[in-house]
This record gives C-alpha cells, structure tokens and sequence, in this order.
C-alpha cells in the first residue's frame, strides 16, 4: 500500500484479474449459515471468505459496562492465521484488527436501534477465514445481513465497497494484488437510503478531484453490493426448506 | 465505556448547553468553528533519539520520538526500510487513561498518524537499505503526555517535527554507530492531520475535551500540500457534501500548520 508499484495492474484497461474499473468481484451472500447465532451470514467475495455471527440483544457483560439507556453494539472483526497466502500468522487480535474492530462498530452505531435494548448488549462476530483484499468492506456488507437475520431493528441497511488508484487509474473493488500494489485505497460504507457515509478510511495520495470520483465509483457499487444482500434475505425467507451449505 | 448515569445525564445536558452556544456561533473557550488553539512545537527535546519534538495544542502535549535500530526487512519489500509507530495514551495524561496495554483508540491514532506519514511517503524507505537481510528501521514512539482534547492533531504535528528533526545515524558493519550521523533526514513533504467534530448541526475544528465529549461524528482527515494522504471516521456518520467540505477545512488548516513547523 502506498508503495510505487513495480508491477502493471492495468494492461489494456483491464485488471489483473480481466476485469473492467468499475466491476464488482464475484459476489454471494448467504443467511443463516450458523443455526447456533441469532444472525449469521457468509459472505463470498472474489478470494475473501468471511463469515459473521450476530449474538443478541442479551446481558452486557461485564455488567458494569452496561447502558441503562441503550444497548452496546460490540464488535469483533479477526483474521484466521491460515487467511493469507504468506506464512501462518500469529492468531488473535491485531493492531489491525483491533482498529478494523472499532470502526466497525462505529459503522453499525449508526444504524441500530439500540434505544430499544438498554442494559444489554449486541455482539457481531466477524471471521475473516480466506482473505483476498477488501476484508473490512465485505465484513461490514456480511454483518449487515446477518444484523437484519438476527431481526435487530435497524435504520437501514449498509453496503460497503473499497475505490482505490491501481496503476493512476481508479478502480472499484481492489483485489489483493491491487491492494498491495496499487498507489491508494479508500474503503468507504454507505446507507442505502438515506445515502450516509458509515465508514471512509483512505492511505495513499488522492486529490480532492479523485476522491469526488471516487465517491461516485464507491456509491454506485454500494448499489450493485446492496442488491446482493436483498436479494439473498429475501432467498432466505422464501425457501422453506434448508439446502446444504455450500462454503 | 462503562458509562455513569451520572455520566450520561452530564453529556446530556452538556450537549444541550454546547448546542445552544454553537448555535449562536460560539464556542465554549471563544474560538470561532474553523480556529485551531495555540499550536506550539519543540525540537530535540530527547537526545537519546535520533529525532524528537514536543508539540501543543492549547493544553494538549504530545512527545514523539523517533529512534533507528537495524533489523530484517519485510519479506515482501527486502530493499525498504522499516517504519513502526506506536502511540502510548500515558495515565498521567488524564483521568481517563489507565495503565496497560494499548487499547482500541491509541492504536488507532498510532495507526492514522502512521498512515498519514506513510502515504506521503515523506520518509524515503529505500535509502534505509544496508545489506541482505539488514535495514533502518525507524520506530516512531508517540507519547501523549496531556490530553486537553485531539490529541490525534497533536501528534501528527509532533510527528512531522519531529521527522524534520530526525538525522540518521551512521552504519558501520551493518551496526548503528550511536551519537554519529550521515546527515539529516529532510522529509519531502509534511503530512498533518486535522480532525474534525460535529456537535449538533456545526462542525468543529480542533476539538477540546470538553467539546470532545458531546461529539456526534468524528473525521480526521490527513493532507500534504497536494494531496488528501489519509482519512479515518471515527465515531458517527457524515454526508458527501460534509466530507468534501472537511477536506477543503483540513487542506487549509494543515497548510497553515506546514508554514509554523517550517518557520520552527
């Protein structure tokens, strides 16, 4: 990241992977794939693999942390030590995680109704089991789903998508190569309907003008992202019976 | 967390009181919304490092302290040298740091402050280079010393002056020869962030901790003289328009800031 980059990630204007600036990855999100939680959802996303668990509203613990006004939404976002095509990380928390973690939860603060629940709290657990760029988007359009599975009242619902510079061009949805490589990566979430921003990070160089272009890029594939998450509640709802999960 | 009743009932009616005074375009210490405190900076305030610099904003200090050590480089970048930041929230800073390992939102500020020098790529890496398996590393130690509100700003301040202060040492056999220099480090460009607040329908440059406490959204926003070189929101949410606003804010503040570290 942030690095000049040794290798061409636009040839002919194509990415590395064929596809054009401003298509999305292979996108598939499914609902209820962990009958032990209140929500859950897996979310496959180009390479990433990302599965998210909703537990809640129950009892805050430790209790003195508890709200008598509204319940504490908390999150935990994590790598699987086998997640990376590099060698084995160490498991656990990150620094990275721990910040993914709480801007995260920052994100959903907004949108639930925690006004409902006080004295209690939300856990979102996130597992990140393969990763291929973009792990904090798709985690946040994955917890999303399995928030509104859990049947916790939400404002709205959330998208995200990552907008980045691979090559001096801005692309939408940077792969892994692209995220290492590429000049500058911007992951931002969007509310569907009243069009807030939830959650922008941004390293590299951009001016002003690219980061407007960028926006746009970002709100259009929040867009397409959104349409994905509908449809698959509304997949979930439908059928009554239980196919066999395809990880 | 853990928060008093007492504690929310007190935000409560602050918020409300702050609300009222914003709206009549005031703040509580009498700035106006884009108005930073008084920004101070220090160099070489530690001579066990390479480079340091103490930095105010009102009543809020910060010490960063940059110190090289050789060590293996990355696998995926074998020729770079390495830089590390790390950001200690002191319990002596204020009554609601405790001692113990970093939590949440001091490894974030080391984080965007990170990534705020990182992306300017104001430290030329390649240059820290010493032989197979060996580079400088830089580790960039960030103390907040007093916390008086935003100690984010803070410390990228003190980070830049202190990277302007920073000379590197000289190798021999692939070791640090300590108190002996090749030359300074002249960073190419001054990253400086600037975080801002929304407390009701008004945006605030430069929060204080009382202002700090009411807070609805929060963003920071990195530039160099050209360029937008990170962003980070914290708490809340914002517009389109909002955001494009803050980056004009933050060009203008952070310029302001890159004139005072360069008459320094």
């Amino acid at each position: 990241m942030g690095g000049k980059s040794d290798i061409q990630l636009i040839v002919n204007g194509k990415r590395t992977d064929g596809r054009g600036m401003e298509d999305l990855r292979d996108l598939r999100i499914e609902v209820g794939v962990l009958p032990e939680a209140d929500g859950s959802s897996y979310v496959q996303w180009g390479g990433n693999k990302i599965v998210c668990g909703v537990y809640g509203p129950r009892e805050c613990i430790p209790r003195h942390d508890a709200s008598p006004y509204h319940a504490l939404v908390k999150c935990r976002y994590m790598m699987s030590p086998f997640s990376s095509l590099e060698e084995h990380s160490r498991s656990g928390p990150s620094r990275r995680s721990n910040e993914l973690s709480k801007v995260i939860r920052e994100a959903f603060e907004n949108l639930v109704i925690a006004e409902k629940f006080p004295n209690t709290q939300i856990d979102i657990y996130i597992d990140v089991l393969q990763a291929d760029g973009g792990t904090r988007t798709a985690s946040i359009t994955a917890a999303a789903v399995a928030l509104a599975n859990a049947g916790i009242p939400m404002k709205d619902m959330v998208a995200a998508v990552a907008v980045g510079k691979a090559g001096e061009t801005l692309a939408l949805d940077l792969n892994k190569l692209e995220d290492n490589f590429g000049q500058s990566d911007m992951p931002i979430a969007i509310s569907h309907r009243d069009r807030k921003i939830l959650l922008v990070q941004m390293d590299g160089l951009l001016t002003k003008d690219q980061v407007i272009e960028a926006l746009d890029m970002a709100e259009r594939g929040c867009d397409k992202v959104h349409e994905v998450q509908a449809d698959a509640l509304k997949r979930f709802y439908e059928k009554g019976e239980k196919e066999k999960m395809q990880w | 967390m853990g928060e008093e009743v007492r504690d929310i009932i007190m935000s409560h009616i602050r918020r409300d009181v702050m609300g009222n005074t914003l709206s009549k375009g005031i703040r509580f210490d009498g700035r106006t919304f884009g108005q930073m405190r008084p920004v101070t900076v220090q160099r070489g305030v530690i001579t066990t490092a390479e480079g340091s610099a103490i930095a105010t904003i009102g009543d809020t200090t910060v010490l960063v302290a940059n110190k090289f050590d050789v060590l293996k480089p990355f696998a995926d970048r074998p020729k770079e040298g390495v830089l590390m930041t790390n950001a200690e929230l002191l319990p002596s800073a204020s009554a609601r740091f405790e001692p113990g390992p970093p939590d949440e939102n001091s490894i974030e500020m080391a984080r965007v402050v990170d990534r705020a020098v990182r992306s300017a790529e104001c430290v030329d890496v390649k240059s820290f280079f010493i032989e197979e398996d060996k580079v400088l590393g830089l580790y960039m130690d960030i103390y907040v010393m007093n916390d008086a509100g935003n100690y984010t700003d803070a410390a990228s301040i003190a980070a830049a002056a202190a990277l302007l202060d920073t000379r590197i040492p000289k190798v021999e056999n692939a070791k640090i020869v300590r108190g002996e220099f090749t030359g300074p480090l002249n960073p190419k460009v001054l990253p400086v962030t600037t975080t801002m607040i929304k407390v009701g329908s008004s945006w605030l440059v430069d929060p204080s901790r009382e202002e700090e406490r009411v807070l609805e959204t929060k963003m920071t926003i990195g530039t160099t003289e050209e360029h937008v070189c990170a962003m980070q929101k914290s708490k809340g949410s914002l517009s389109r328009d909002e955001l494009l606003d803050l980056i004009d804010i933050a060009f203008k503040t952070g310029n302001d800031i890159r004139e005072l570290l360069k008459r320094d």
